[in-house]
């Protein structure tokens, strides 16, 4: 397979300066652009490729950027780009090793981006504690401004961009794409009521485009070698190359760029290497901590947005987290449910108030406190915390994901907690 | 008008409304929190869940918010499918995980939204095992108590408080379910506005600290419509009493003057209405100066026995009445009376009366005022001289806003959404004034000069308007702004006692309206019936002066004088006044509280308060709204109006002796003058019935009523009558569907909390369905009140600075002051200066300056402003220890090297020693 | 004066030239002060490792808002402390993939070796450990950062070489 994300990104892990990054082909999909594309034309380019958002909801990129007001429908004033890097997901490690090691490849598909939707500002949200990255980007902007890839008249077209990286003060609210929004703003990072989206009234109430940075760093490759090349990469249904991930107890936990459609038995078996000894795949969570369980039933699924979709989970991130048969899916849900619950912004009642109610009641089984009823509580809970609506953003029904589908298949551990009364792994103080 | 089907039941519904508003408009109970009519939806709380249908056919439906779903053409929604109900419940089951366990003794009991929601919603078992959060509480000053874990995190508190009322120090804090609404420290609230809390919150965080003192369930409270004595803005109060004591004050609602809010003067200045230097007794002076109580009846003899068949002459008062003021005109004579005020309010009143009957521009109610799209603001710290007027214009300055929000199809409710696409693009708002003001946080620019120089960039404005470019660039600027608008709103008032800038003001608005724009002018005015009043004594055939200084002058040709709720102190002409006393002639006062002038009276009479009182008062957009008694007072206490009718009584009075009812003195008083005909509409009259019943100022739930005194007898009082008011002292009678002049308190079934109002009003936000309170007394004839701008050449001297009034709306007003709470907010009188003059004069905030020349040296404390006009020096108006000082005077400063720092200024008596 | 106002005295000078020259650059990409809130919060706590009051109220001061809008967003974000820290603060991920990894354990350890749980500061200053949500390393679980150093494949033996023989430990192994 063409290595396509990843082709600067070698075994050391060494981050890509600027020459290497150009010498491999770098900036070339933003001369091309500023040659002899016109906005339009990218962005027509973008929406024949069947890009879809690497954030986790899928959207199909070229339309988000299509709600953009052009000219004309724009009432005059900055508009903005924004590149969410605050990936804070549960089992998510993909977007780290990107900026980390090709952060000129994010650069560049942030300014083409940019470009084609007429932003002017741009800024990268960051999580705080990537430190390496936040440093590696930064000196990867200085290296673009010297060069005139950023700042006015961007090698010599009309076309300027300023370029910022924000680090976040850390909640993983902030990578909700309108609380980012707040968080830019320098406010708390509520999220915003949708309609109006971000793309007609976003930061500072102007037009902005909030992107994944897997997304942004397809960007370069699709303008540069075009819609059909990336069409082909995909072995299923949706186009291109992805990030996978395996974390947990596999032989090999790690990240690659593979073919979108990869089935999730090769994900796991081969790059992963497999179950570690002794243990067995009892289900995972195939894209972060705010998706459904699946199970060994779903190994040969693949990796597309719609066929996971279908099987009842998200593909999200695309990182797996795998739960093994000697750990405890209650213990596993808490620990979920209780993150949630600390990074529910506070906003809504159903989330702000109900994660900790069902934090509470995992805690009962967990502890061999729980009762019977608490299994329907749970499932009223669910009802009522993760239906789509119930809440203000999406944050409360991710958050339900993994515990609706753990009490659809691991109903059995649930009771064996209540009625046995105590935990049945001894999945605490394990190093 | 889309129609829309709720439950299969089809309802118009007005366009741009969303379905919570129109759930409520067809009086359907759905149930909500973070909503508030006045400041829209945010779609936080979760709890107005209705399930809305793609089409007929969808028997599923998805849940969506009421109060964030517009309204469209055919839209179905149900609230009472099981899906939306139960979503409901659970929403307030999950409130109530953290929720304290005293709902039955719990201080919000009876009118707490979330304890009518639940009701609402049926919630009762709970399910949830665990720990609850809990909080610890602020010390928030003396007018607000904070109960944190009570909050169900609604963000109401902090909307309103910041992105309503413009208040900075209260924020939403933490997050999770940790979120906490409060100060960065312990301290007082800053706002203005900061009662408001108390009925904006939906459960009891933000309670009335002084009610907590002498609380009451607000079924036990007696209420009666009243109107604010606070200024002359007249906002629609609802005090309320048990026990002969005056609890509480609430808002009553005016669609076009207060809607739902107070300020906090208005809200907590009437304490002293329980005050104990009210008097008790009428007094008679005795030789030593002392004064010897004497019964009512005896105090009406000696009255009578004074008055009769002499020279009387009387002084009105600006506080009082019309009819109290009417009825001492009559009694001495048309030529016989003064209004009371001092020569400069009694000029500019008298040119605001003429210019509000002949102006071309429209005279405003504050709903009016929140349409402009750009305003300038003439002298006024309307913040401090007419608060609820400035908190109107807070919401008028996001008219740019709206607009914006227009353009893009979003609804004004869209609170948030609209707010973070506008970001801080206002309307403009120009502020002109000698001092910084309490609304510069939201003005496009801010101007510091001094009084003559505001008149004279009033003019210049208009003659810019009326293409004369003026020389000075900002004038040019600031015509081209308000010419811009559509709807300009141009504020100018009294407060700074000088009359040119209230004509400049004049010349600007309808320079304005000759530009073709419907142009704005309102006019503050100081005191609740000083517009009134000054109709009164207003006579265009003559020229008579309207001052105190006019009968002073000839106090010794007149044998009594009736002064009437007037401390004439405060009029500013001390040696004058003095002159009053020392002249062989007799002074009957009548007042509320303690003060000089009853001091050096002859005879005292103790007055009823307004809460005690039936009266007429105009604000100051001309509209008459009367007050009733909220209870009666107490046995030797009477109204003023009664004392002056029974002393006309007395003497045989040939016109006013046969009146004995209210009602009579009204009719007796629109049948005298044109200007007051529309007086007997302004409420109903006593014969007054809803249905055949009076309206009761006692909920039907009052409880105890045979029992209130068991503790001083044993017998059963008789309740008291109320011959003279459509009202009730009982709970007997009907609270529905009544004319708006006549609402007591709100209260429907299922809606104990201020909420219930929704079923008062026509329409969500709009006018009540009993109608909008209040007649307008003065019509323009629009034939322009223009008056040509005065030279001044103002004088300049070396080392000189002019005086200013600086208000304070905790401080300057006469009654509220009186009040504990408010006292202590006041604080010291002051003199304001620059930083600039500050370091020249070497002081800092709360060192002294000698102010002189002066009759007598003045050492006042010193506060820094962040602008004060060049040459200008404020000082605060109002307060007792500067009552000398004349706005305009020049006077020198030097630093008072023996002056005091006074260690703390806020005198928290009230902090108790742990706050947990 | 009012209690407000009192706390506001002598604020001007809390914050370092250093500071307010980093606060100034934020400043100038953003349409209104209070936009630069976060950033100033981070830059004056890079210095002093939290915010203390006084911080806040000068940072406040600085960007023309009030202490309670500022103290709003400070309290809503995890990483500015509002509380004193040690020198390093151990962010210690007890998220899903490192608590199947068994990250309890470690934690274990380090309140074994360090005396300190949760929220709690070393007695010498030198460290204080804070749970943070998922660091993004879940392939190399458990992981913990230590400072500004990301340490990975956590083992009770790493924890060791960290804290008690600090001498083997050569920084942070990303
Ligand atoms: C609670 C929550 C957290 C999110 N966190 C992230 C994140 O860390 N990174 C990210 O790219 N998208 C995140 N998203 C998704 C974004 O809101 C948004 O959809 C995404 O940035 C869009 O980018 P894309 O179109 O390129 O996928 C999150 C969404 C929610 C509801
Ligand atoms: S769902 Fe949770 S995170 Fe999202 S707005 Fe509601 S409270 Fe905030
Ligand atoms: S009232 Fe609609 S969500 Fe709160």
């Amino acid at each position: 397979m063409e290595k396509v994300l990843t082709r600067n990104i070698g075994a050391d892990l060494k981050p890509t300066d600027l020459k290497a990054y150009e010498a491999n082909g770098g900036y070339r999909g933003l001369r091309k652009a500023l040659a002899g594309l016109s906005p339009k034309d990218c962005q027509d380019v973008i929406s024949a490729s069947n890009l879809r958002g690497r954030g986790g909801a899928g959207f199909p990129t070229g339309m988000k950027w299509s709600f953009v007001p052009m000219d004309d429908r724009c009432t005059p004033g900055h508009k903005y780009l924004v590149c969410n890097a605050d990936e804070m997901e549960p089992g998510a490690f993909k977007d780290r090793l990107l900026m980390e090691c090709d952060p000129h490849q994010l650069i560049e598909g942030m300014i083409l981006s940019a470009y084609t939707i007429g932003a002017d500002i741009s800024y990268i949200f960051i999580r705080g504690e990537y430190v390496a990255a936040i440093q590696r980007l930064r000196d990867a902007l200085a290296e673009c401004y010297n060069a005139g890839y950023l700042g006015d008249n961007i090698l010599g077209s009309t076309f300027s961009l300023n370029m910022y990286v924000h680090p976040s003060a850390g909640r993983y609210i902030c990578g909700e794409e309108t609380a980012l929004i707040n968080a830019l703003e320098g406010k708390r990072a509520n999220p915003r009521a949708k309609p109006p989206f971000p793309q007609v009234s976003g930061l500072w109430g102007r037009p902005t485009i909030v992107n994944n940075v897997e997304t942004l760093c397809n960007i370069s490759h699709i303008i540069d070698r075009g819609a059909d090349w990336f069409n082909t990469l995909g072995v299923g249904e949706d186009s291109g190359t992805k990030m996978f991930g395996v974390s947990g107890r596999v032989n090999n936990p790690g990240c690659w760029e593979l073919p979108m459609g990869t089935p999730i038995r090769e994900i796991i078996e081969h790059h992963a290497g497999g179950m570690q000894q002794g243990l067995q795949l009892k289900g995972f969570l195939p894209g972060g901590g705010s998706t459904d369980f699946l199970t060994d039933k779903h190994l040969d699924l693949a990796m597309d947005y719609n066929v996971i979709g279908k099987a009842g989970s998200r593909m999200g991130t695309g990182t797996i987290i795998i739960l093994d048969d000697q750990t405890c899916p209650v213990g596993m849900v808490l620990n979920l449910i209780r993150f949630f619950a600390h990074e529910s912004c506070g906003f809504c009642t159903p989330c702000r108030d109900g994660l900790p109610w069902s934090r509470q009641v995992l805690e009962d089984i967990e502890s061999g406190r729980g009762h019977a009823e608490d299994l329907d509580t749970l499932a009223y809970q669910v009802g009522y915390i993760g239906t789509i609506g119930n809440t203000h953003c999406a944050l409360a029904p991710g958050a339900m994901e993994p515990l609706q589908s753990a009490l659809k298949y691991f109903r059995d551990d649930f009771e064996r907690h209540i009625y046995g009364g105590c935990c049945p792994y001894n999945t605490a103080r394990r190093a | 008008m889309p129609t829309i089907y709720v439950d299969d039941q089809a309802l118009e519904v007005a366009q741009g409304e969303n379905i919570l508003e129109a759930c409520l408009n067809a009086g359907l109970d759905l149930p909500y929190f973070c909503w508030h009519p006045a400041m829209g939806s945010i779609g936080s709380c979760r709890q107005c869940a209705v399930v809305q249908y793609q089409n007929e056919e969808d028997t599923k439906g998805r849940i969506v918010m009421g109060c964030m779903t517009p309204v469209t053409e055919g839209a179905r929604f149900s609230l009472n499918t099981d899906n939306a109900s139960k979503f409901r419940e659970a929403v307030v089951e999950s409130l109530m995980l953290n929720h304290p366990h005293d709902c039955p003794v719990c201080g919000e009991g009876g009118e707490c939204h979330l304890q009518d929601m639940t009701v609402m919603v049926g919630h009762r078992d709970r399910r949830y095992t665990g720990k609850k959060n809990t909080h610890r509480n602020q010390y928030l000053g003396p007018l607000i108590h904070h109960e944190m874990n009570r909050c169900i995190t609604c963000y109401r508190c902090e909307r309103y408080y910041r992105d309503y009322a413009g208040g900075n120090d209260l924020a939403a804090q933490a997050s999770h379910d940790h979120v906490y609404f409060g100060r960065h420290e312990e301290g007082v609230l800053q706002s203005e506005f900061s009662g408001n809390l108390v009925e904006v919150c939906p459960t009891g965080v933000f309670t009335d600290k002084p009610f907590l003192k002498h609380y009451s369930r607000k079924w036990d409270l007696q209420s009666a419509p009243s109107i604010c004595s606070g200024c002359a803005v007249g906002c629609n109060i609802a005090p309320a009493e048990r026990y002969g004591k005056l609890k509480r004050v609430h808002n009553r609602y005016n669609h076009e003057v207060n809607g739902y809010f107070l300020c906090d003067r208005g809200r907590f200045g009437s304490g002293y209405i329980n005050s104990d230097s009210r008097l008790d007794y009428a007094g008679i002076k005795k030789p030593d100066g002392s004064f010897m109580a004497v019964h009512q009846q005896q105090a009406i003899d000696t009255a009578v026995e004074w008055v009769k068949n002499k020279k009387v002459a009387g002084i009105g008062s600006p506080r009082g009445s019309i009819e109290a003021n009417y009825l001492l005109r009559e009694l001495v004579g048309a030529a016989n009376f003064v209004p009371g005020f001092s020569d400069r309010e009694a000029g500019i009143l008298k040119a605001i009366v003429r210019i509000l009957k002949t102006t071309t521009a429209i005279n405003p109610s504050i709903k009016q005022m929140e349409t402009a799209d750009a305003i300038l603001i003439l002298g006024e710290d309307v913040t401090n001289t007419a608060p609820r007027v400035a908190l109107g214009l807070r919401q008028a300055v996001r008219n740019k806003a709206f607009e914006l929000a227009a353009q893009m199809g979003l609804p004004q409710w869209q609170d948030a959404a609209v707010r973070n696409l506008a970001q801080d693009q206002r309307s403009p708002m120009i502020i002109v004034s000698a001092t910084d003001t309490r609304l510069d946080d939201v003005a496009s620019q801010c101007i510091s000069l001094s009084p003559d120089d505001i008149a004279a960039f009033g003019y210049g404005v208009a003659e810019a308007l009326s293409g004369r470019k003026s020389q000075d660039e900002m004038v040019n600027q600031v015509a081209a702004v308000l010419a811009g608008a559509n709807n300009p709103l141009v504020i100018s008032g009294a407060s700074m006692l000088h009359e040119g800038i209230v004509n400049s003001a004049v010349a600007v608005a309808e320079q304005l309206h000759s530009c073709d724009k419907p142009s704005m002018l309102s006019l503050c005015v100081a005191e609740s019936n000083s517009l009134g009043l000054a109709l009164l004594v207003d006579d265009p055939n003559s020229d008579a002066n309207m001052s105190i200084a006019n009968l002073t002058k000839q106090a010794s040709d007149f044998d009594v004088v009736i002064v009437l709720e007037n401390s004439l102190e405060r009029r500013g002409l001390s040696e004058q006044i003095d002159s009053l006393y020392k002249a062989n002639t007799k002074v009957i006062s009548m007042d509320i509280l303690e003060n000089t002038t009853l001091a050096n009276s002859d005879l005292v009479l103790p007055a009823a308060s307004y809460a005690e009182s039936q009266g007429t008062v105009v604000n100051s957009e001309g509209r008459a709204q009367r007050y009733f008694p909220v209870y009666q007072p107490s046995t030797e206490r009477l109204p003023s109006w009664q004392w002056l009718l029974k002393l006309a009584v007395g003497c045989e009075h040939g016109g006013l002796a046969n009146l004995e009812y209210f009602d009579q003195v009204v009719a007796a008083c629109a049948n005298s003058q044109a200007a007051f005909g529309r007086l007997v509409d302004v409420a109903p009259m006593r014969d007054y019935r809803n249905q055949g019943l009076k309206v009761p100022r006692q909920t039907h739930r009052y409880s105890g009523r045979t029992a209130m005194h068991a503790g001083v007898s044993v017998h059963e009082p008789q309740q008291p009558q109320d011959s003279q008011s459509p009202l009730t002292f009982s709970m007997e009678g009907l609270n529905r569907e009544s004319p708006a002049a006549l609402m007591p308190y709100v209260w429907s079934p299922g809606w104990n909390s201020n909420q219930s109002l929704q079923k008062f009003q026509a329409e969500v936000d709009g006018p009540l369905k009993g109608g909008t309170a209040g007649v307008h007394l003065i019509s323009s004839d629009a034939s322009g009140a223009v008056e040509p701008a005065v030279p001044i050449t103002p004088t300049l001297k070396p080392h000189h600075w002019r005086l200013v009034p600086v208000h304070q709306v905790h401080g300057s007003d006469e009654m509220s002051v009186n009040t504990d709470e408010i006292a202590q907010l006041a604080g010291r009188a002051f003199i304001a200066v620059g930083a600039k003059l500050a370091e020249k004069l070497g002081v800092t905030e709360g060192d002294g300056l000698i102010v002189a020349p002066h009759n007598t040296e003045l050492s006042l404390q010193v506060k820094i402003l962040s602008r004060v006009a060049k040459n200008c020096v404020g000082f605060s108006a109002g307060y007792l220890e500067t009552l000398d000082l004349q706005p305009g005077d020049l006077v020198t400063l030097s630093k008072d090297e023996a002056w005091v720092q006074p260690t703390s200024t806020v005198i928290a008596t009230d902090r108790g020693p742990a706050h947990v | 004066m009012n209690d407000a106002q009192m706390i506001h005295t002598d604020l001007d000078s809390v914050l370092s030239a250093e500071e307010l020259t980093a606060i100034d650059r934020e400043l100038s990409h953003v349409p209104y002060k209070s936009g630069a809130a976060i950033d100033a919060l981070k830059i004056v706590q890079a210095k002093r490792g939290w915010i203390s009051d006084q911080s806040l109220q000068a940072i406040a001061k600085y960007l023309e808002m009030s202490a309670e809008e500022l103290e709003g967003i400070a309290t809503f974000y995890n990483l500015i402390y509002r509380r004193p820290v040690g020198k390093k603060v151990i962010l210690f991920c007890d998220s899903v993939s490192c608590w199947i990894c068994g990250c309890d354990g470690i934690k274990q350890k380090i309140t074994d070796v360090l005396g300190i749980n949760y929220g709690e500061t070393t007695e010498d200053k030198e460290y204080s450990l804070i749970p943070v949500p998922c660091l993004g390393a879940c392939d190399k679980a458990p992981v913990m950062m230590v400072g500004d150093d990301l340490v990975t494949h956590l083992d009770d033996a790493k924890i060791d070489e960290l804290f008690t023989d600090k001498a083997k430990y050569s920084g942070g192994n990303t």
